[in-house]
């Protein structure tokens, strides 16, 4: 008896505290009360946030491990940054195994939610938005993990990104899935990352919609394994509006899909309508660059199974106009610079070639020719598996 | 100002290197303890209750080229418990045995008397760093704990004689991380051997038997502003090192920017010239380098460091008003680059 005692007295000390719930209501004082909340959070804990408007004066930050932060929904709990003071992003999160869900961000001043270095992290239902709608003033990125492995996007809406509503850069194994990206200049976008998934969006509005970009000078270089399938990349023709300097600037109002600088990207059963200066188009990085270590082509792209509608009818670079002409008035479905290697196109679409013969070349050096018939077959990629604690996570 | 405070800086250290023994001592339990104390005063580090006495072990230093923090008066102490030594790595950052601890308090002076804004401590314990801020009272007699940071407004004469007004920002305990963080793990960044060479202050160190044995140093960190001292791009990389480096290094906050500010790195582009912007987002301002060889104006780093909006502003955590006096030595560093 007294020794089954001991036993479980020793068992209930060994066990991990019981994780629990820090509610957080909307009103005064919210930085600091959500603020210390999110510092005082043990693993395991929830912070959910109450209904309402958090108005806060700081950005926000986590660092502890499997801290769960739910809101009653994204158009019920609002974290909102108009009157930011600080801090380069609205929440930032630099610990593991952190699940977001059920809230929105409004109006943060720089990015607004970015997640450095934290693995097996999941945004789930979140809306991250700049209420202006497109603004050369509004913060870079919606939502941003950035060097990290296994991550899950998903069910999100973000509006109004000045650079990429969705960014994920230098990371490895992810998933971005039924969200939805609407007015920011790239819509999604997947840059210097390995094996990424980025099915069933609706991107819409934005300058470009989903791009595949690798960019020299990183610690994360040679992005590959990405598969874009059984999106809706509709309409994407808003002016960009980013500011100079930043790759996205470049890239050309009325742009469907991009890839550049990218190796084994597939691009199969989307529905990519009314881009007015290309759905797919797959290019190398065009600036210098001084970086031994980067490979600026596009290289084993493949295209099948796309529904396509009207593109070309408002190219948006230097002798767009001139090239559409002579393709009778508007540019075709895909525009490929030519310096890539082993393009496949199985669908029956048809395509401008722009001879490019040197890394570097913009479109005025083009000697353009029709893309002609490109078949051929290619191993499927392999299927992205996260870890299943994160499926878990959201039951 | 910055005289009074170097004054009181060396009465400080004076009276550590000649004081007797004093009743105040340390409290090494509460170091290495758990949890988060919630008073300053827990800690024992201070023999007076308004934190400007240092107790018996608790050691006053300085830094060649500190970082800015809103033109804030700084007064840094070193804490190693009994019969233990800093060890050196080389030039770089001491090494501190567990039970030590970093303490840092900022202040103002405010018609005509030193004001203490905050105490910010970074202890040493067994699974590592911990780094908490405390904020003081209007009374100066009491510094309590605020793991979630606070504004404060805040009043002052810069060095060139213009009266401020400021929302200071005490750093929340994750930004004090944000700084102090190598590979995830919280770090202490200020104590360099190299930051610390003045020619005097490692021998002092050494005497007092804090640290095993004075290291080499082949070349100090610069004083950033004392032209006699160095060149001026040492002196700009001195400043970027002290100022930038400590989120802008492989294995910072800053790892994925690919901008890198320590003092050792030696790829022009990753200090950033002709660097083109990764992340910036707004931060850019138009421009397609971090630096522009000869052209400040073009060059997106001054930019950044120029503007106080949230989204641009660099650095990110600790700064409310512009550092008119760093902007002006890396722009004449850039304005001679070729």
């Amino acid at each position: 008896m007294i020794r089954s005692l001991i036993a479980i007295a020793a068992l209930s000390c060994s066990m991990p505290v019981l994780a629990k719930t820090l509610t957080v209501e909307a009103g005064a004082d919210a930085q600091e009360r959500l603020q210390e909340a999110l510092i005082l959070a043990e693993p395991g804990d929830v912070v959910e946030l109450g209904a309402g408007r958090f108005d806060l004066t700081d950005g926000l930050s986590l660092d502890v491990d499997r801290v769960t932060v739910r809101g009653q929904g994204m158009d019920k709990s609002v974290l909102n940054f108009a009157g930011q003071l600080g801090a380069g992003e609205g929440l930032l999160v630099t610990s593991d195994d952190v699940v977001l869900r059920d809230f929105a961000i409004e109006d943060s001043k720089g990015d607004g939610i970015k997640s450095k270095g934290a693995d097996r992290i999941v945004y789930h239902a979140l809306r991250v938005e700049w209420t202006g709608g497109p603004k050369a003033t509004n913060g870079a990125y919606g939502i941003y993990p950035v060097e990290a492995s296994d991550i899950l996007v998903q069910d999100s809406v973000v509006r109004g990104a000045s650079d990429a509503g969705i960014y994920v850069g230098q990371s490895k194994n992810i998933i971005v899935r039924r969200n939805t990206a609407i007015e920011n200049v790239a819509g999604i976008e997947i840059e210097n990352s390995f094996d990424a998934e980025v099915t069933e969006n609706l991107v819409t509005g934005n300058t470009g919609g989903i791009l595949v970009f690798d960019l020299p000078n990183l610690p994360q270089m040679g992005g590959h394994n990405v598969l874009v399938a059984r999106n809706a990349i509709i309409a994407n023709n808003t002016d960009n509006f980013a500011p100079e300097g930043n790759i996205v600037a470049s890239v050309p109002a009325g742009t469907g899909v991009m890839i550049m600088a990218n190796r084994n990207v597939h691009v199969k059963d989307n529905a990519i309508i009314n881009n007015g200066t290309s759905n797919i188009m797959v290019v190398a990085y065009t600036q210098k660059f001084d970086d031994p270590n980067y490979q600026p082509t596009a290289r084993d792209v493949f295209v099948e199974g796309n529904v396509y509608g009207r593109a070309g009818f408002a190219p948006d670079f230097p002798g767009g106009q001139q090239l559409a002409a002579a393709f009778g008035g508007s540019l075709p479905s895909i525009m490929y610079d030519g310096l890539g290697e082993n393009l496949i196109v199985n669908d029956k679409v048809s395509g401008v070639n722009l001879g490019l013969t040197e890394v570097g070349q913009g479109p005025e050096n083009a000697n353009p020719a029709p893309l002609g018939d490109m078949p051929g077959t290619v191993s499927a990629l392999d299927p992205i598996t996260l870890p299943a604690s994160m499926e878990a996570a959201l039951k | 100002m910055r005289l009074f405070a170097a004054a009181l800086a060396l009465c400080a250290a004076g009276f550590a290197v000649s004081a007797a023994s004093t009743d105040q001592r340390v409290a090494d339990a509460v170091i290495t303890g758990e949890g988060f104390p919630r008073t300053l005063a827990e800690y024992g580090f201070f023999q007076d209750a308004s934190g400007w006495q240092p107790s018996d072990g608790v050691v006053p230093y300085k830094l060649n080229t500190p970082l800015f923090t809103d033109y804030a008066d700084k007064y840094r102490f070193i804490y190693v418990p009994p019969g233990q030594k800093v060890e050196t790595d080389g030039e770089g950052l001491l090494r501190f045995p567990v039970g030590s601890a970093l303490i840092k308090s900022f202040g103002y002076e405010i018609a005509g008397e030193p004001h203490l804004i905050e105490t910010r401590v970074l202890l040493h314990r067994a699974d590592g760093w911990l780094a908490l801020p405390y904020v003081w009272n209007a009374e100066q007699t009491e510094a309590k704990l605020k793991v979630a940071g606070k504004r404060l407004p805040v009043t002052f004469t810069d060095p060139s004689g213009t009266e401020r007004t400021i929302s200071y920002a005490v750093p929340n305990k994750n930004q004090c991380k944000e700084c102090h963080s190598l590979s995830d793990a919280v770090t202490p960044i200020g104590p360099k051997a190299r930051n610390l060479d003045d020619g005097m202050q490692l021998e002092r160190l050494t005497q007092l038997g804090l640290i095993a044995e004075r290291p080499e140093i082949k070349k100090p960190l610069p004083v950033w502003d004392g032209p006699q001292s160095a060149s001026l791009e040492d002196r700009a990389r001195g400043y970027l090192d002290a100022n930038c480096a400590h989120c802008h290094n492989r294995k910072g906050s800053a790892s994925n920017s690919g901008m890198f500010l320590t003092w050792e790195e030696d790829n022009p582009v990753h200090v950033g010239v002709g660097k083109r912007p990764t992340a910036a987002g707004r931060g850019s301002g138009g421009m397609e380098f971090a630096i522009a060889p000869g052209q400040p104006d073009q060059s997106f780093m001054i930019y950044r460091l120029k503007s106080l909006d949230p989204g641009i502003a660099m650095p990110e955590v600790g700064r409310s008003t512009v550092h008119d006096e760093g902007v002006e030595l890396l722009s004449a560093w850039i304005a001679e680059m070729e």
